[in-house]
């Protein structure tokens, strides 16, 4: 039982960071923005945060540097691909080459740095209850705002006007913007918003799951992450369960041995990538329903001609 | 207030200058960075991008790194150029080293003047099998090969961590986790006597000439171009997209596969954990930073080799910290990708009611 609980609390731990990045690649991804820069982002956002918390003293500065570093990270994404009209591709993966640099040379005054254990929210009373209660009710505060934010960009992009519209210009941007909707700007700010997003992902990394800042920590997690939001169709409430799912498989590596299992520690990490390849495949098999799923002007520049 | 207006055809002025405006930009910008790091940014500079140049012995390890930068960055442009993304070179990189060199570890202590050549074959046969699996998965399954070829790179890494730390490992050695030196034959020999230039660069530069005349000269070549310009026009002229993208996909990994036999079988000379050090990223920079075009591709493979050698000394003598120079390609790649919009736009004041309603130019290889 106590196994279990572990496992399951680690579950947790691995697929927090996941699901803040790939609601918010969700979003990029709907006003019609592919934006391949989640790992840069991520990571700038874990070494913001990580360097925040420590500078100020106080978690709530430092989760809110990390989110508005990889916010500042996607504006200068949209600078590029909105504005000047670059290549998405080739802009996402500078980003992440720029990215994983940066975060670098900002680290290395960190390394070796480490920050007390990130408090726990727990409930009274219900936290005691055995197996249930630390599971549910003994979270730390970020992964309620995870589970928090994907119920609001799902209520938010199916229930509310604006959703609707951000919908609008990721699926047809001539007609929204033919209609009088600012394709430009809604898309900068879905952009920024899954920048802010990565960045809270990133900011869990270095803050709860280390905690500690160590160079190139994303290990590819914003590459899992966009992988997800095809896995998840372009739907938010699959994009928990995927990210929980890929929490699971990274998590066998670490009680695999207390489990008795003898497999070299280099095929158990590799089982995170292989299974996004296919996951990835078994997905994009259905070209019709892909095609169907994902946002129609997905990745496509967008010019006003008039 | 400036405004964005669209050329009526792709400037080609423009095509040529943006990267040298680029450069120039990443200078100003590397200026800043310097100051703001406390660090003389005059000095930085000129141990960067001039020193080397004054060295022998750092000419020399100009080819050196340029080598598989050249290999990997010519292979990715055409694919770039037909909208095949393998971004995943780094993981081919990784395999050619393995497959090519656990040739020579197999024919240890054998050499002959065999060896070599079938280690280069075995390198880039493995670089092309860990390509074909993004390849198969895109064309079959319509997978993104984007995020497919990059997971193999994870996947490639641990996989020579593996096979060091257990079949490949050195039996004389120290139970440390890298194989055993190559035998004399099996090694890369100089290009310059005394230096670790070797005649990868001379493979790399036959890559170059190659890859222009398949682009420019041979057909399935224009097909490549036309498929990343204007797919449609590419599907009613009855192109295989298969085809093409098997192809993009065979010659990039092909090339990153030798590309990494060289880089085990020249400066390494032995299978380390520690072989892949991004040449697989940093050839996608060299690949736009040349236009995408091959001869373009040898100058922008020299000049960040050039970045990588003064790095180095700038990070000795100004203790600056190791990723520096990786900060540097970032923003080199950020100016290039940003600049590029000058070749289909022109810059006009707002307002004026300038030819607007004109479409786009037709998008250059460049992009």
């Amino acid at each position: 039982m106590d196994l279990l609980l572990n496992v399951l609390l680690g579950v947790v731990v691995a697929a927090t960071p996941l699901v803040f990045a790939s609601i918010g690649e969700l979003v990029a991804e709907k006003s019609g923005v592919l934006n391949l820069g989640v790992e840069g982002m991520m990571i700038v956002g874990a070494i913001a945060a990580f360097a925040g918390t420590v500078a100020s003293g106080s978690y709530v500065v430092g989760i809110l540097t990390g989110a508005l570093a990889g916010a500042a990270m996607a504006a200068l994404f949209g600078v590029l691909t909105l504005t000047l009209m670059s290549n998405q591709v080739a802009c996402g993966l500078a980003l992440t080459l720029f990215g994983l640099g940066l975060s670098a040379l900002i680290g290395q005054a960190y390394s070796g740095v480490s920050l007390p254990q990130f408090p726990r929210l727990d409930i009274p009373v219900l936290s005691e209850i055995p197996f249930v209660g630390p599971l549910i009710f003994g979270q730390d505060a970020l992964v309620y705002l995870s589970f928090a934010l994907v119920a609001a960009v799902a209520w938010f992009l199916t229930r509310t006007r604006a959703g609707l519209v951000l919908r609008a210009v990721g699926e047809n941007h001539d007609a929204a913007h033919g209609i009088g909707y600012p394709v430009i700007a809604i898309r900068y700010l879905a952009v920024m918003f899954g920048g802010a997003c990565a960045g809270l992902g990133g900011a869990y990394l270095s803050l709860v799951q280390t905690p500690l800042w160590v160079e190139k920590m994303t290990a590819g997690r914003g590459w899992i992450a966009l992988a997800l939001v095809v896995f998840a169709s372009w739907r938010p409430l699959r994009v928990l369960g995927g990210a929980y799912l890929f929490g699971g498989i990274t998590i066998m590596q670490l009680h695999s041995q207390a489990l008795g299992l003898k497999i070299d520690a280099q095929i158990l990490s590799m089982l995170p990538y292989i299974a996004t390849i296919v996951v990835l495949v078994v997905i994009s098999r259905d070209r019709v329903k892909m095609k169907l799923n994902a946002p129609s002007c997905l990745g496509k520049v967008f010019y006003a001609t008039s | 207030m400036l405004k964005l207006v669209p050329r009526k055809e792709p400037n080609r002025a423009m095509l040529y200058a943006t990267p040298f405006l680029a450069v120039l930009m990443t200078l100003v910008a590397g200026f800043l960075l310097f100051t703001l790091l406390g660090k003389d940014p005059l000095h930085a500079m000129y141990l960067i991008f001039v020193k080397p140049l004054t060295d022998f012995n750092s000419v020399a390890e100009m080819l050196v790194k340029a080598t598989p930068l050249v290999l990997i960055g010519v292979g990715l442009a055409i694919g770039f150029r037909a909208g095949v993304w393998n971004i995943g070179a780094e993981g081919q990189f990784t395999i050619g080293a393995i497959t090519g060199g656990s040739v020579a570890l197999a024919a240890y202590p054998e050499g002959g003047p065999l060896l070599l050549p079938a280690m280069a074959l075995a390198g880039a046969l493995g670089g092309m099998a860990w390509a074909a699996i993004p390849a198969f998965l895109r064309t079959r399954f319509n997978a993104s090969e984007i995020l497919v070829s990059l997971m193999l790179v994870y996947v490639a890494t641990l996989l020579l961590s593996l096979l060091v730390h257990g079949p490949l490992r050195d039996p004389d050695g120290f139970n440390f986790p890298e194989s055993r030196l190559f035998q004399e034959d099996a090694l890369l020999p100089a290009l310059i006597p005394d230096t670790r230039a070797h005649w990868g660069f001379v493979v790399g530069l036959f890559a170059v000439v190659a890859a222009y005349v398949y682009l420019e000269r041979m057909l399935l070549g224009f097909q490549v171009k036309v498929l990343g310009q204007a797919p449609r026009a590419a599907r009613f002229a009855g192109y295989s997209e298969k085809k093409i993208v098997w192809t993009c996909f065979m010659i990039s990994g092909g090339l990153a596969g030798i590309a990494g036999l060289f880089e085990t079988a020249g400066p390494v000379g032995q299978l380390v954990p520690s072989l892949p050090v991004g040449y697989g990223f940093t050839a996608i920079i060299v690949a736009f930073l040349g236009r995408l075009h091959p001869v373009g591709i040898l100058f922008a493979a020299l000049l960040m080799a050039l970045t990588y050698i003064g790095g180095e000394t700038a990070q000795i003598e100004m203790s600056l910290p190791s990723a520096t120079t990786s900060v540097f390609q970032g923003m080199l790649l950020f100016f290039l990708l940003a600049t590029d919009v000058l070749v289909n736009f022109r810059l006009a004041r707002a307002g004026k009611p300038a030819a607007a309603a004109v479409r786009p130019a037709a998008p250059t290889p460049a992009e």
